[in-house]
């Protein structure tokens, strides 16, 4: 990374818009893993390792694995957000390693919501 | 040659959008864009049908490839100065494909998120707090390469001030004020602290803050630095909060890299850099002047005032000591303008505050809202209302060690800094307890005294003493060694060590006390004068046995005991056996009938 300029700051904006979009970029899916000290505590990391090894496995170069914070409801952590091309993201809660495979190969795979682990969908508004 | 336009306006010139008058907004942008001297820059073409023929008037703006519907001839002159002109797209004539149904519900439609306003948290879950670019993608450093560039100090100190933003470490002293009095001094070097030694029980706002979106409390402290001017900064975070001094080290690493820290930031020739302090925990280190003397190197101790900090801070220097939320709020009041920021909230207290709502509700989290709703709202709306059947609402405890208990009665009382003073708590940085009818409240007195007394530094009497002795007297009523005079024996000392104590944590510490008689006498009477504790909370007040006339002889106790003191048949009332009793309150808690005494 180099020292960047005023005008720059609005070109890695694009950019990330880009790459992070779904619909631009090479990304078939994004999935979120929410990782405050809340998250950790009720086991995100065990959630985030096991979508790793299943992302390495399948060998998914267009499933976009990131994390993030927490995402403010620490009594339902472990959370996870699931965003699939034209789609809306999808929350889930309450999660383990044992929900997070059952997502990852009906959601984030076959591209059908599990109903039973999911909070909502959507976005939250931003003043 | 062909000409290079920045932007192409593509004017929906189908039947449909013809007729609701596509061709008269075209004309008119036409002439708008002439008039602005922008015929260089934009051209404005037609297409055919695009097919959302019910939302027309319909423009296509590239390269942005943004599709903005029902534009009218009179929002023109905006769309030329906003997009056009600032590249800020028009929010209400984007269109927005209507979202797919999906068998469940939508975040928005839940009390917990719908009720909500995300300003200090509007990255919350969004981005990746490691990585600096994601941070930028949502407009993040634009506010601070607008202070650096397009702002004077004056003009950045006179934004906050219109913002109305008062500090959200919890006295709520109005920031651009205090970066006023500090630029007034001449001085140097002068410093900008950054207070993330969250202490109060219960409170988790500013470790989210700076786990979840890191680069927004720097950029609001590069603003400060400016507004001051301040060439060094300091965030001090207590060393208990691992993740947030990692990601928050990344985050210095990555814009110093980026050359947003450091020397020529930006390029514009202004200098600032950023040290984390670690601190060891002590809650007095919350204080500031405390905390300024345990940067400096020395113990932990608050310092008599006048000379405030702003005039002689750290090593003597004039200095802003802001909370984590205060700075996280910056970036956006200077992108958005002060105006913007004080449309939110009440007359005296403006924007948002962020709480960490915890205790007896169902949803438990961080929340940000309006300054202005009800406790009420918070509670059952946000909160989700009270867990567990039949349990009730007794009270909030708002404010932390210098808060208080707000009664059920009071739960109307809107959040701003005024309101919630007038009940005897404060507003504090942010933690908020709800309690249910099963807490005792001379007990949460105590809980909170043990945590002052524990803390006090020791430095002045009437603290150190003072609620020592609170103390004692607390525990002597839970204890069952209660005695007439008690009450205003706690009253008279609570004010001795309010009047009397040197700095803001031992004049606020009997807050728990006072709050807790005035709004529950009757318990404290209770175990002074019965002997008994109404909640059923107090060990050494309880009989551990079972009334026959509330028993239902459910066995849920005997399920629950797990020492086997419970004796119990179908149809029969149960029965405690005082010798095997280990006095756990398992069987209490687990009675829904309060049949335990």
């Amino acid at each position: 990374m180099a020292r960047i300029r005023i005008e720059d700051l609005q070109k890695i904006k694009e950019r990330v818009r880009s790459s992070r979009n779904l619909r631009e970029g090479k990304y078939r899916v994004k999935v979120v893993v929410h990782m405050g000290t809340c998250g950790i505590a009720s086991g995100a990391r065990e959630v985030m390792d096991t979508l790793l090894e299943l992302v390495e496995k399948g060998g998914h170069d267009d499933i976009l694995l990131t994390s993030s914070g927490c995402a403010g409801l620490c009594s339902r952590e472990p959370m996870a957000t699931v965003e699939l091309k034209d789609q809306p993201p999808v929350k889930y809660v309450d999660l383990d390693k044992d929900k997070i495979r059952e997502i990852f190969e009906s959601h984030v795979i076959g591209g059908a919501l599990v109903e039973k682990h999911a909070l909502a969908y959507g976005s939250e508004l931003t003043g | 040659m062909e000409k290079k336009h920045r932007v192409q306006l593509l004017f929906c010139a189908g039947t449909s959008c013809v007729s609701s008058g596509s061709l008269d907004v075209k004309a008119a942008m036409e002439e708008e864009i002439e008039k602005q001297g922008l015929g260089d820059e934009v051209e404005v073409l037609t297409t055919g049908c695009n097919g959302f023929c019910a939302v027309g008037p319909l423009v296509i703006a590239h390269p942005d490839g943004i599709f903005y519907q029902e534009l009218k001839v009179e929002d023109v002159p905006r769309f030329v100065e906003e997009y056009l002109r600032e590249g800020r797209p028009l929010e209400e004539h984007v269109y927005q494909p209507p979202e797919e149904e999906l068998p469940v519900p939508k975040l928005m439609d839940i009390g917990f998120f719908k009720n909500q306003m995300l300003v200090a948290l509007r990255n919350r879950g969004l981005i990746d707090p490691e990585a600096i670019d994601e941070y930028i993608g949502r407009d993040g450093y634009q506010a601070a390469a607008k202070a650096l560039t397009e702002m004077t100090p004056e003009q950045i100190i006179v934004e906050v001030k219109r913002s109305g933003l008062r500090g959200r470490g919890g006295a709520g002293f109005p920031t651009g004020l205090k970066w006023q009095f500090c630029s007034s001094y001449e001085d140097e070097p002068k410093y900008i602290l950054c207070n993330g030694d969250e202490g109060d029980p219960g409170a988790f706002m500013d470790r989210s803050i700076l786990e979840a979106d890191p680069h927004a409390v720097i950029e609001g402290m590069i603003i400060g630095a400016r507004a001051i001017p301040s060439h060094h900064g300091y965030i001090y975070v207590r060393a208990e909060y691992p993740l947030a001094i990692k990601r928050l080290s990344i985050a210095l690493e990555q814009a110093r890299e980026y050359g947003l820290l450091g020397t020529d930031i930006l390029g514009t020739g202004f200098d600032f850099d950023i040290e984390i302090y670690q601190g060891a925990g002590a809650f007095v280190c919350g204080e500031s002047t405390a905390l300024m003397r345990s940067i400096e190197g020395k113990r932990g101790f608050p310092r008599p005032t006048p000379p405030r900090s702003v005039q002689k801070g750290l090593w003597g220097k004039p200095t802003v000591l802001n909370n984590v939320e205060t700075l996280a709020n910056i970036p956006q009041i200077i992108l958005r303008g002060g105006d913007w920021y004080n449309q939110m909230g009440t007359e005296t207290s403006k924007g948002t505050k962020v709480f960490a709502l915890s205790g007896c509700v169902n949803n438990i989290g961080l929340i940000e809202v309006p300054m202005g709703v009800s406790l009420r709202q918070i509670v059952f709306d946000i909160g989700g209302g009270i867990k567990g059947k039949n349990r009730t609402l007794k009270a909030v405890q708002v404010g932390g060690p210098s808060g208080g208990c707000i009664p059920e009665s009071l739960m109307d009382t809107p959040v701003d800094y005024e309101s919630i003073n007038k009940t005897g708590a404060i507003m504090g940085s942010g933690g908020m307890v709800v309690m249910d009818d099963r807490t005792c409240m001379v007990d949460v007195a105590k809980f909170f005294l043990e945590f002052t007394a524990e803390e006090s530094c020791g430095k002045c009497t009437p603290c150190r003493e003072g609620n020592t002795r609170l103390l004692q007297i607390l525990t002597d009523i839970t204890e069952g060694r209660g005695k007439d005079g008690d009450i205003e024996l706690l009253e008279e000392l609570a004010h001795y060590i309010i009047d009397s104590s040197l700095c803001g944590l031992g004049q606020s510490s009997p807050n728990p006390v006072l709050t807790t008689i005035k709004y529950f006498r009757h318990e404290y009477e209770a175990h002074i004068y019965d002997k008994t504790c109404p909640a059923k909370k107090c060990i050494a007040l309880l009989k551990f046995e079972v009334n026959p006339e509330k028993c239902k002889m459910c066995g849920l106790c005997a399920k629950a005991c797990e020492s086997g003191a419970i004796e119990w048949k179908k149809k029969e009332v149960a029965r405690i056996n005082k010798e095997k009793c280990t006095r756990c309150r398992l069987c209490i808690i687990s009675c829904p009938h309060r049949a335990i005494d």
